[in-house]
């Protein structure tokens, strides 16, 4: 792990007439890391998520990412340098077959800059893109219409979408919520290849077993508030932590 | 008793040429420009099957087509629900007259610029809605005609609610058919490839189905909206400006909600599924409300039985029903 810093977020906040979403959040990010985020529901991950990817505007605080802010960028300039992410509700082009949900990201400026866009027939690298990310077990499937895709495809095809981009960050959004045993077996060990690709990776899960086999790094939020920051190994024996889950008793967590 | 399902299947040749080409023969080239082919000869031969009244209303049809066109671009292709007929027309007619009349261009020179032009000018207007969607965005798009038409009767500019008069006109003939129509085939093939080849269209069709994933592709939406929407108004001004010289006359009466209304209609008669399907829709409905001319206003009603038979019992639309009864194999099966 080098300590080349690619993400900082310093002191964002952002409140929705009168409830605090994010309170002054703030934590750096190296390159290579896979930073977990974790939190109980409500607790403002995913809208920290929407702020740093440009769909939301920050009331206080900067997003500082390869040394540039990009606190008031658009969310496409921000995916264009390299940040992209993934909804936690999926957001296929259900109307279009699966692999030309890949069309759009390798038509991007930033696609032909990197790579993957400017091979020629972009059908042919879509389909690529998929079967690397397990859609190669049934050939037929990326000729399907996403919009009847079951959701362990469709949360590959969100992760499709990103990688097709050749991105720096990704940012995560639950992609293994929902999903089977099996599908999410299947998962992990794409995450994990992900990052021995040298892409730096926030995951937001409730799935834990399986963030912390990937995650090197845990930011537990809570009513907005980041109130724990650490190792994985550390998260549960933190009061703070315990007592936002479990309302501070002293309960046996997961093996 | 045994009960039966109807199961649609897809016919190879659909199959094979919707992802890979693998068309072997002749025959499953036929399949696939057949129609396209069928419908180009049937436009070009008609103008000479009818009597010299129809000719007339095949160009105001062509009108109308290429205005539904661009609707069903626009609605089923981007996802931007656009009352806005009326206000290309209007550009359009506006901007060819007004250079007719006040610099004496030809023609030749006023239609291009004015459906270039026009095209640009309707662009920019609707640009602070673009963001908007679906009802909201169709609001904008039909206010801005109804406002331009009161600025004009009472700026008086385009000297109000006289018009400009006595503009160069199309000869008489089959000539100006002949023109509108090739522009509609020209429209319809350039509009058909992209949707459905083009990686640029697929881009569009993207932003209908989903405006969050196209950002989160480092996709700048606007740009996309705002090319979208040059198409159908370049269409739109077009039209509008064939109009103009066609009639020789240039008034508020371009900037008609028949312009914004009629277009939706044919695109729902039509169906949703194609870029033909609107043109299909806009020559059943307008040569009706030409035969029905007599009735006067009462052909209205007409219209709006018409469209409620569509929406509520048929939403398919015509085109979409043919499409599939030519692509699938129906048969029962046992359930």
């Amino acid at each position: 792990m080098n300590d080349e810093s690619i993400l900082k977020v310093k002191n964002v906040s952002k409140s929705f007439s009168g409830v605090q979403a994010v309170d002054d959040i703030s934590f750096e990010l190296s390159k290579g890391d896979v930073l977990g985020i974790i939190g109980p529901n409500g607790s403002g991950k995913t809208t920290l998520i929407n702020l740093i990817t440009g769909f939301l505007k920050q009331d206080k605080g900067t997003v500082v990412y390869n040394g540039e802010d990009i606190s008031k960028w658009m969310p496409h300039k921000i995916a264009d340098a390299g940040l992209v992410r993934t909804f936690q509700f999926m957001r296929p082009y259900h109307t279009l077959p699966a692999y030309k949900n890949l069309i759009p990201p390798l038509y991007s400026k930033r696609a032909s800059r990197t790579g993957l866009g400017n091979l020629g027939d972009r059908d042919a690298v879509a389909i690529d893109i998929l079967e690397d990310i397990g859609f190669e077990r049934d050939t037929r499937v990326p000729f399907k219409l996403a919009g009847t895709l079951p959701l362990g495809y469709l949360k590959r095809l969100e992760l499709g979408r990103c990688i097709a981009l050749k991105p720096e960050l990704i940012i995560c959004d639950e992609v293994f919520s929902g999903l089977s045993m099996s599908e999410i077996v299947s998962m992990v060990p794409l995450m994990e290849r992900l990052q021995e690709e040298g892409i730096t990776l926030i995951m937001v899960e409730h799935r834990l077993r399986e963030l912390f086999r990937v995650a090197n790094r845990v930011i537990v939020l809570s009513f907005g508030k980041k109130i724990f920051e650490g190792f994985p190994e550390e998260v549960f024996e933190d009061e703070k932590v315990k007592e936002a889950y479990f309302g501070g008793e002293d309960t046996y967590v997961f093996k | 008793m045994q009960e039966l399902r109807k199961e649609r299947l897809d016919r190879g040749v659909k199959v094979r040429s919707e992802s890979i080409y693998a068309i072997s023969s002749l025959k499953e080239i036929m399949f696939i420009i057949g129609p396209g082919l069928l419908l180009a000869a049937l436009l070009l031969i008609l103008p000479l099957f009818v009597s010299s009244y129809w000719q007339g209303a095949l160009k105001i049809t062509g009108v109308y087509v290429l205005l539904a066109i661009g609707f069903g671009f626009l609605a089923n292709y981007v996802g931007l629900v656009s009352l806005g007929g009326a206000l290309f027309v209007g550009v359009g007619g506006y901007l060819s007259g007004g250079l007719n009349y006040f610099f004496d261009l030809p023609m030749i020179v006023t239609i291009p610029i004015a459906a270039v032009g026009g095209a640009l000018i309707c662009t920019i207007l609707l640009l602070p809605a673009l963001p908007l969607r679906g009802v909201y965005f169709a609001i904008v798009t039909l206010v801005y005609p109804m406002a331009l038409s009161r600025i004009i009767v009472a700026t008086g500019a385009f000297r109000g609610t006289d018009g400009l008069p006595g503009l160069e006109r199309f000869p008489v003939g089959i000539g100006p058919i002949y023109l509108i129509f090739i522009v509609i085939l020209i429209c319809l093939y350039l509009l058909s490839r992209l949707v459905n080849y083009e990686d640029f269209g697929l881009v569009l069709r993207g932003v209908k189905d989903n405006e969050l994933s196209i950002k989160a592709s480092a996709l700048h939406l606007t740009w996309y909206k705002i090319q979208a929407v040059f198409i159908a108004a370049f269409m739109g001004c077009f039209a509008g400006a064939y109009l103009t010289h066609l009639y020789g006359w240039v008034g508020t009466s371009l900037l008609a909600q028949d312009f914004s209304i009629l277009p939706v209609a044919a695109a729902v008669v039509g169906g949703p599924g194609t870029i033909f399907g609107p043109l299909v829709g806009a020559f059943i409905l307008v040569p009706i409300s030409e035969a029905m001319r007599d009735y006067g206003t009462l052909r209205i009603v007409f219209y709006a039985i018409i469209l409620v038979i569509f929406v509520v019992f048929w939403t398919e639309g015509i085109l979409d029903y043919l499409k599939r009864k030519y692509e699938q194999f129906e048969h029962w099966v046992e359930m």
